[in-house]
């Protein structure tokens, strides 16, 4: 029977939470790395087995753990993370040159084809490779190279690069998202790069309208249309329809258009969910009301999900890397919430349930749907 | 008390003390004794854990300035020696394996 196995980083530790096709019963595993922040965890879908996860601590710095057995013995694999040359400076929050020091890793993209290869997204903001499952890891620099990188700042959650993505299509191109800096692309594998940010607008850079400096928060994308991608951006949902060349709003009539958190249903392309905060300062939903808003056209009309949801003094947030979708018939929906709650929908998000209420701040939400 | 895994070297045996995050990442007891070349020192002695307990690299100083991390303390016969230089030599009783370096997390909750 197949099944799902949603994948859980949080403040305090990983999870697993497994279940059957039917996704009513769950069983929960963990604390695994209990105390340490877990960034990300998440499953290579050349070997489902193989299952990735960031352990990091301000005390003692980044751990890098894989599991070849589907999450139930882990060993930790290299962590070394030295950029390529002279790091240089990019902008502090006031301004100022800052240099470049690496903190942590958000996010880790295993290959859809290589079970060893993987790739790690960090702050302060570059790309690094490994091609022998996690023992050494090496900069794609010119990310960093570019030509711009020193004018890039810090989020409030610092200088991340979050979101990778690769082109189902053309294995040399992929996308990178980074606070503050914008979405990247590369045409040959991760040499070269350019930033893709036409038609973003944000009001809190000197120029609204710059080709960097734009606080991203997550990209998604459908693997049957690669060139159509959708953005959460600090303010503003967007839809680029062209790989990224240039961009146009979809908020539509979403209460608010800030947010974190933004995906692509697994059949329907055009079905996108969010979930709107209410602002860059209230990091909650609108009202109290935890609502999931789905569009069925791609954006621009969006209507509110919150069958299961709690609709009274919720004051939660969803960070960027905690929702997922599975890819069973009935599309499976989820998300995590800095209270602690997984919530689970099995029919593409009509209704919604929570498997676990009380984790640690949720981090990172994946799933993987298995035979 | 772990003895440090390889080939015994003639240097001096110190006792090493982790934090608990690390015992458990590292899969070790509490205190570990590990064979030092040369010098005892705060360099030297962190050199042979990493030697014997690679997945620590990274953990208690930078993996490429090889600067103290700075949530991380060492501590020694009731003295704080985290602000001392790295290949200054540790004192005679941890040299001698009479008192422990202890590598602490700085008390900073979260």
């Amino acid at each position: 029977m197949s099944g799902v196995r949603v994948l859980v980083g949080t403040r305090k530790g990983a999870f697993v939470l497994s279940s059957d096709e039917r996704r009513v019963e769950w069983d929960v595993a963990g604390p695994y790395f209990a105390g340490w922040e877990i960034y990300h965890v998440t499953g290579s879908p050349a070997d489902p087995d193989r299952i990735w996860a960031s352990q990091t601590s301000t005390w003692f710095g980044q751990v890098v753990q894989r599991s070849d057995d589907g999450g139930r013995t882990w060993a930790p694999v290299g962590n070394d993370f030295t950029y390529d040359g002279v790091p240089g400076t990019h902008q502090w929050y006031d301004g100022t040159p800052h240099p470049w020091e690496f903190a942590r890793v958000w996010h880790l993209e295993p290959s859809a084809t290589d079970p060893d290869t993987v790739y790690a997204g960090v702050e302060d903001a570059a790309l690094f490779r490994s091609d022998d499952g996690g023992a050494t890891w090496s900069e794609l620099a010119g990310l960093r190279g570019h030509g711009s990188g020193s004018s890039w700042q810090p989020g409030a959650g610092g200088m991340c690069l979050h979101t990778v993505i690769a082109d189902s299509r053309d294995p040399a191109r992929m996308f990178v998202a980074i606070s503050a800096a914008g979405v990247f692309r590369t045409d040959d594998a991760g040499t070269t790069w350019r930033p893709t940010n036409r038609g973003l607008r944000s009001g809190e850079i000197p120029g609204p309208e710059s080709e960097v400096g734009h606080c991203v928060h997550h990209l998604a994308v459908h693997p049957a249309r690669p060139d159509v991608l959708y953005m959460q951006k600090h303010w503003d949902v967007m839809r680029s329809d062209d790989a990224g060349e240039s961009w146009h709003e979809v908020s539509g009539d979403l209460p608010t258009d800030f947010g974190f958190v933004i995906d692509v249903h697994a059949h329907e392309p055009e079905t996108v969910y969010v979930v709107p905060i209410t602002s860059d300062s209230q990091h909650f939903p609108p009202e109290g009301k935890l609502r999931v808003y789905r569009s069925r056209s791609g954006g621009d009309e969006w209507e509110p999900l919150t069958s299961g949801l709690p609709q009274t003094h919720c004051y939660v947030n969803v960070l960027r890397d905690a929702m997922a979708v599975d890819s069973l018939e009935s599309c499976g929906v989820y998300f995590g919430t800095t209270g602690g709650q997984v919530y689970a929908s099995a029919d593409s998000g009509d209704s919604w349930a929570p498997i676990v209420r009380d984790l640690p701040a949720v981090l990172s939400v994946e799933v993987q749907t298995l035979p | 008390m772990t003895a440090g895994t390889g080939a015994r070297s003639p240097g001096p045996v110190v006792r090493v003390v982790l934090p608990a995050h690390l015992r458990v990442l590292a899969r070790t007891e509490r205190e570990l004794a590990l064979d030092v070349d040369g010098a005892v020192t705060q360099s030297s002695v962190l050199d042979a854990l990493e030697r014997c307990h690679p997945e620590l690299r990274g953990t208690i100083r930078d993996p490429a300035t090889r600067r103290r991390r700075a949530f991380v303390r060492f501590f020694a016969c009731g003295e704080d020696l985290s602000h001392e230089l790295p290949d200054a030599p540790l004192p005679e009783a941890v040299a001698t394996g009479a008192e422990p370096l202890l590598v602490v997390g700085a008390m900073a909750g979260g």
